[in-house]
């Protein structure tokens, strides 16, 4: 986790490790595949296959359902549909009963836990998490931080967070502050 | 994808359905107008066909060929019988049919001619023969099955084309043949001997002074003066054209009328009226390319986060590039086909309206060409909205959209 205030560079620095910008020097590796060297759509089909992303507020497609933003998720990576996985992880963050239910729906704290779920439907190997509790109160903060701690762990991947939510300061053992 | 730009414009309903209106106003009214014209203009060859002259009374040359070919206009008046027969026996005419009429039934015209009529039109019986007594007719295919006469029927004409002209109770009409469609103007007639037209006249004799004020315009072949309404005339050679039609011209009290002739003229006088409204109909699908153009780009800039974050998961910039164009097709696509069914209502529409006011009908079956070639058209359109607001989307700086959360 890397802890600090606004204006630091914790963005700037989730958005290199997504090959979202481009560093001015240096490289980012991830599971031995240079990210940098990657060039347009080889490196959006590497994103898309090996990172999944948390957002403050988690955003999607308002348009389509939770599971067909899950879905989307998943043809968007190049990995066929996969229901029963995307069922699963819904019941895990407890909101399986929202699946049909277009994102505008849903309360702050069930967006959050769904935007892990679209995090996760494409079992990356990395979860970047951006400022993933700022929205919340205490009650969903701690619950969304649990849930997301559990999960991603739970499904084999890396986890990065930035933030600057002192909430979340001594959940995580491997903290920077910046 | 497709389902995702299908979502998409379901969200933004009122301006989806608002550039699908512009689109399909546009499609339709072009497809209307071509469909229009291009039956009008079929309708006047088919029936102008063969017939190189009209002669008939004085006044607008143009009325006389409407009248006298096309059965719509009221005739310009009569012309004295002995005069006709003179022409009949020109070296230059290779055959003459006299028409004459005054009467219709249930707004169909009753026609008395002579058999020439039928073999010019290459008119053939499905039930029956030509008339071989007074007052014997012959109907054509569109007016039986309107009238639902059958062989052997009776019924008293009417005085004038209206429906509400005094009626020939004296004597009646008796259906002996019915003839197969021909496509032409013998369609929608119900046709008699000449002789069948002077003879109810002249039993209504009595009657006709009474009313004579009220329909002046009409005018009907008697036989005391030996008068038919109108003779059409074809030519043995182009010399006839030379030669005959100044000589009935300056010579005789008739005039002489070249349908070719007044029929372009008429073309040229609709035409002005059909660009107009072709010219109208691409504005709009101009204008439904320009609302297009800007639903899609207003719906990009609240969508840019969407979009961004469709990157984040993997989307290359031509995917997004894609979606775009595929939401403006699926529009245009979708206007394209509100637009032919368009274009069919009012063409149903003006039949109905066109077969109580002028005895045409037209009706459209299958896809014309020109409508084929307005589907490349219209989504030509799309592609063109699509473009900038589909770069917009390609080139999105990902990362500083994602930070402004």
């Amino acid at each position: 986790m890397v802890l600090g205030r606004s204006g630091k560079g914790k963005t700037t620095l989730l958005h290199l490790l997504a090959g979202l910008m481009e560093p001015n020097s240096g490289s980012v590796t991830i599971d031995g595949q240079s990210i940098t060297k990657l060039k347009g759509k080889a490196r959006d089909a590497f994103r898309g296959k090996n990172i999944g992303m948390v957002f403050q507020q988690a955003q999607f497609i308002r348009s389509i359902s939770v599971m067909q933003n899950l879905q989307l998720a998943r043809s968007l990576a190049g990995l066929p549909n996969d229901e029963a996985f995307a069922n699963e992880l819904l019941s895990e963050l407890g909101i399986a009963d929202k699946a049909k239910n277009r994102p505008s729906e849903l309360s702050i704290g069930e967006r959050q836990r769904a935007g892990i779920a679209r995090a996760l439907i494409t079992q990356p190997k990395v979860v970047l998490a951006d400022e993933p509790t700022s929205a919340l109160d205490d009650e969903n903060c701690e619950l969304v931080a649990d849930l997301l701690q559990k999960t991603v762990t739970g499904h084999g991947a890396a986890l990065v967070i930035v933030t600057h939510d002192q909430r979340l300061k001594n959940r995580f053992l491997n903290s920077v502050e910046i | 994808m497709l389902q995702l730009a299908y979502a998409n414009l379901k969200e933004h309903f009122l301006t989806t359905a608002l550039s699908i209106m512009l689109l399909s106003i546009g499609v339709g009214m072009v497809s209307f107008i071509v469909t229009v014209s291009e039956q009008l203009n079929d309708r006047f060859t088919r029936d102008i066909r063969g017939i190189d002259m009209v002669v008939g009374a004085k006044g607008s040359p143009l009325q006389l060929i409407l009248s006298a070919v096309y059965q719509i206009d009221n005739p310009t008046g009569n012309i004295p019988l002995a005069e006709a027969n003179k022409m009949k026996r020109h070296p230059l005419i290779k055959y003459s049919i006299p028409l004459s009429y005054g009467d219709s039934y249930k707004g169909i015209r009753i026609v008395g001619t002579d058999s020439l009529y039928l073999h010019h039109y290459e008119a053939t019986f499905s039930e029956g023969t030509i008339w071989n007594h007074s007052m014997d007719v012959v109907l054509g295919n569109t007016a039986a099955e309107k009238l639902g006469l059958k062989m052997g029927s009776h019924f008293h004409g009417n005085h004038g084309f209206d429906e509400k002209g005094h009626a020939h109770e004296e004597s009646h009409y008796n259906v002996v043949g019915i003839l197969n469609p021909t496509g032409t103007v013998v369609d929608r007639l119900i046709l008699t001997s000449t002789e069948s037209v002077w003879d109810i006249h002249n039993h209504d004799e009595p009657a006709h002074e009474e009313h004579a004020h009220e329909d002046k315009h009409e005018h009907h072949a008697e036989e005391e003066k030996g008068e038919i309404t109108a003779l059409l005339v074809k030519f043995k050679s182009p010399m006839g054209i030379m030669q005959i039609p100044r000589m009935v011209n300056e010579k005789t009290s008739m005039q002489a009328a070249l349908p070719a002739i007044e029929i372009n003229r008429l073309y040229e006088l609709m035409g002005i009226g059909f660009s107009t409204l072709q010219a109208i109909g691409m504005l709009m699908m101009l204008i439904a390319a320009l609302s297009v153009f800007i639903s899609l780009l207003n719906s990009l800039k609240e969508r840019k986060y969407e979009l961004a974050l469709m990157r984040s998961l993997g989307a290359s910039p031509s995917k997004l590039f894609g979606l775009v164009v595929q939401e403006s097709l699926l529009l245009c696509l979708v206007g394209y086909a509100f637009g032919i069914i368009l274009g069919r209502l009012a063409i149903m529409a003006l039949s109905s309206f066109g077969e109580e006011q002028f005895h045409f009908s037209v009706t459209q079956t299958g896809i014309s060409i020109v409508e084929i070639w307005l589907l490349p058209f219209t989504l030509g359109v799309g592609l063109i909205a699509a473009i900038i607001p589909a770069i917009h989307a390609y080139k999105s700086d990902i990362s500083s959209i994602l930070r402004n959360d």
